[in-house]
């Protein structure tokens, strides 16, 4: 019995290299590589066999094992993705832990792990008079509207011409666009700046969103949405009579909103972390972004920093964040990884 | 069908992008370059009619330049650190996440929480987490009240306090808590990009391997990972490009003075050398630097590009 294992065992073992040999090839044939490999096992097999039920019992052994191997493997793979979740997860917790602590118990040598002083909501209200967070809030949100429908009226009206009309040089000026992406954005910023001076831009909404409602990119994103719809419904609207705009109004738009969904949801994104251009141009506190404003109220100070309240205007910020996240989470990650198919 | 009609509708739907770029876009190209080639530009001493000689002195003054090196050296250290690090970790996960059907969507989830952070605000958080709030450091007056979480996880499994962020902390500690806070913010895009690559994967190639018998570890480097090699080589290169833009992370972790309090400046970046340039009204300098930093980037991604051809198998 030992004996037959062993030898069963070998054939395995022989077996191994021949197979990978063979599997290398198989990428250009598969079905019949593994019909002649079934065929070429079955032509081994009856070498070692033995009674059948001796060889039955052998082969639960080796299914068990092979069991218990998959399920030490499942519970190991489930073990690292846990603890990798949790090390992700852990700054969310510690930052909502720590904005409900009194500064006491956050300077305690051992930290606790929930607030062991009572719950300290007086902290988040403390952190949006500190910070101001109302004012940065609107702006924020006032910005980020804004730019969000003017870009998006610009990237459909450009998406449209670039997709479904015919212009001399539309593939060269495409193209050219495109080339453009490849540019860092500190590039522009140098003469950017210059030029929001000279037009007296400096500190005013204007030039937080003008210079950014451009995004080669969503063109790019668009067009290949609008591409896809097929052309004959243009043709059929034209002999209607329908316009452009109505046709896009009542056609490409629908179509294509999951597109502008993920758009605009970057775009509000986008205006939520924007730090250095504002940073950079509307430095008053009458225009400053949430950004700017949650860095800046907490470093101007050289004293003690009240560090639960920093937290708490932290999680304040990131609150708006994560909501749209849990709403519109279908939206962002296509968004994101659409961008990262085809960029 | 070009007629007249179309041509002239494409170009009035065309105009207010077209019209945007050329300012902010077209001209800043033409007008960086310019100013790059013209020695020691300054915009505040050119509006007051001064003229500037032609020359390629403003590249090599910021090649000479000390803080421009380091700049760089801490642009590449990190990226070089973050990338392999980050595409390495997410394609493990993603791997384990593909093979597992129960949790998986909730775990997609929290993995993908942290791409809908501000990073700056995040930042704050890292900081908070390997901050020692205290007085005195390395004197003999040393006060701490709290060494902050991570160095109390470390001092629970007993080994020693280490000062990450404030002053006088070495620059090898500064680059670490860099590293993990970039990696964790590099994560979500990546494991989104190539568990979607995974997921797309025909199945056939991994059912003849389960025929086969092949070990795991032979599909992954034999199967998976070959298959997922346009994948791969599109998040390490969008990596790069990110490592050498990476700035807002810095500030998000140090504040704007780019580094602890007693070094200042020491974690500044190729980014925050041309905004630097720029606030103290040195274009010409920015403009250069700029370029140098297009000029690497373009570089490294086209040297990855070709690389990949001969590797990626489409």
């Amino acid at each position: 019995m030992k004996k037959k294992e062993l030898e069963e065992k070998e054939v395995q073992i022989e077996e191994t290299p021949v197979v990978e040999e063979i599997k290398e090839e198989m990428v250009q044939d598969e079905p019949d590589m593994i019909k002649e490999e079934k065929e070429r096992s079955s032509r081994v097999a009856p070498v070692v066999m033995a009674s059948e039920e001796e060889q039955n019992k052998d082969m639960a052994k080796i299914v068990s094992a092979q069991k218990v191997l998959k399920v030490v493997f499942k519970v190991l793979v489930y073990l690292f993705l846990c603890v990798m979740a949790l090390a992700v997860l852990f700054p969310f917790y510690w930052m909502i832990n720590s904005s409900l602590k009194t500064l006491a118990e956050y300077k305690r040598p051992v930290p606790t792990f929930f607030p062991a002083e009572g719950i300290q909501w007086g902290n988040y209200a403390e952190a949006f008079t500190a910070a101001n967070l109302g004012t940065l809030f609107i702006n924020t949100v006032f910005v980020g509207i804004v730019s969000t429908i003017l870009s998006l009226v610009i990237t459909v009206l450009s998406a449209f011409a670039f997709a479904r009309l015919d212009f001399k040089g539309k593939n060269i000026l495409f193209a050219a666009l495109l080339a453009t992406m490849m540019i860092p954005g500190e590039l522009f910023t140098i003469t950017n700046y210059t030029t929001v001076t000279n037009l007296g831009w400096l500190s005013t909404y204007v030039v937080l969103i003008v210079p950014f409602l451009v995004s080669v990119f969503y063109i790019y994103l668009l067009r290949q949405n609008f591409l896809q719809i097929p052309n004959e419904l243009y043709l059929a609207a034209k002999v209607d009579g329908t316009s452009d705009i109505k046709y896009l109004w009542k056609v490409m738009i629908p179509l294509a909103l999951p597109t502008l969904i993920s758009i605009t949801i970057l775009k509000m994104m986008g205006a939520w972390n924007s730090y250095i251009w504002p940073r950079l141009v509307a430095n008053d506190t009458a225009h400053s972004m949430i950004t700017n404003g949650l860095r800046n109220a907490f470093t101007d100070t050289t004293g003690d920093v009240n560090y639960p309240v920093q937290m708490a205007a932290v999680a304040l910020v990131s609150l708006p964040l994560f909501l749209v996240f849990i709403f519109l989470r279908k939206y962002i990650m296509k968004g994101v990884s659409r961008s990262g198919l085809k960029g | 069908m070009v007629d007249n009609k179309q041509q002239w509708k494409a170009w009035l739907y065309l105009a207010p992008a077209l019209v945007l770029l050329l300012i902010f876009t077209v001209w800043p190209i033409i007008n960086t370059v310019r100013m790059s080639l013209l020695e020691n530009y300054s915009g505040l001493r050119a509006a007051a009619g001064e003229t500037f000689k032609f020359g390629f002195n403003n590249f090599i003054q910021v090649v000479k330049y000390k803080q421009f090196v380091q700049c760089l050296i801490n642009t590449i250290l990190l990226t070089v650190l973050t990338v392999p690090i980050s595409t390495l970790l997410a394609l493990v996960i993603s791997v384990c996440l593909n093979s597992i059907k129960f949790l998986s969507r909730f775990l997609q989830t929290i993995f993908f929480l942290p791409y809908v952070t501000n990073s700056i605000a995040i930042g704050m958080v890292f900081a908070a987490m390997f901050n020692i709030v205290g007085s005195f450091f390395g004197t003999q007056n040393e006060i701490i009240t709290t060494a902050g979480i991570i160095n109390n996880v470390i001092e629970f499994f007993g080994g020693h306090r280490i000062n990450w962020i404030n002053a006088g902390s070495t620059y090898a500690a500064n680059i670490a808590v860099m590293t993990i806070y970039i990696v964790w913010n590099a994560l979500p895009f990546k494991i989104l990009i190539l568990l979607g690559g995974l997921q797309s994967v025909n199945k056939q190639y991994y059912d003849a391997a389960k025929v086969d018998g092949t070990s795991r570890w032979r599909v992954f480097w034999r199967i998976t990972v070959p298959l997922l090699s346009p994948m791969i080589i599109y998040v390490v290169i969008t990596g790069f490009i990110g490592g050498f833009k990476e700035y807002s992370s810095i500030v998000g972790i140090f504040g704007e003075t780019m580094g602890p309090a007693d070094a200042s400046g020491r974690l500044n970046t190729m980014v925050g050398f041309i905004y630097d340039a720029l606030k103290t009204n040195k274009q010409g300098r920015a403009s250069a630097a700029a370029l140098i930093l297009f000029g690497i980037i373009l570089v490294v991604t086209l040297v990855q590009l070709r690389w990949s051809k001969k590797r990626v198998h489409y």
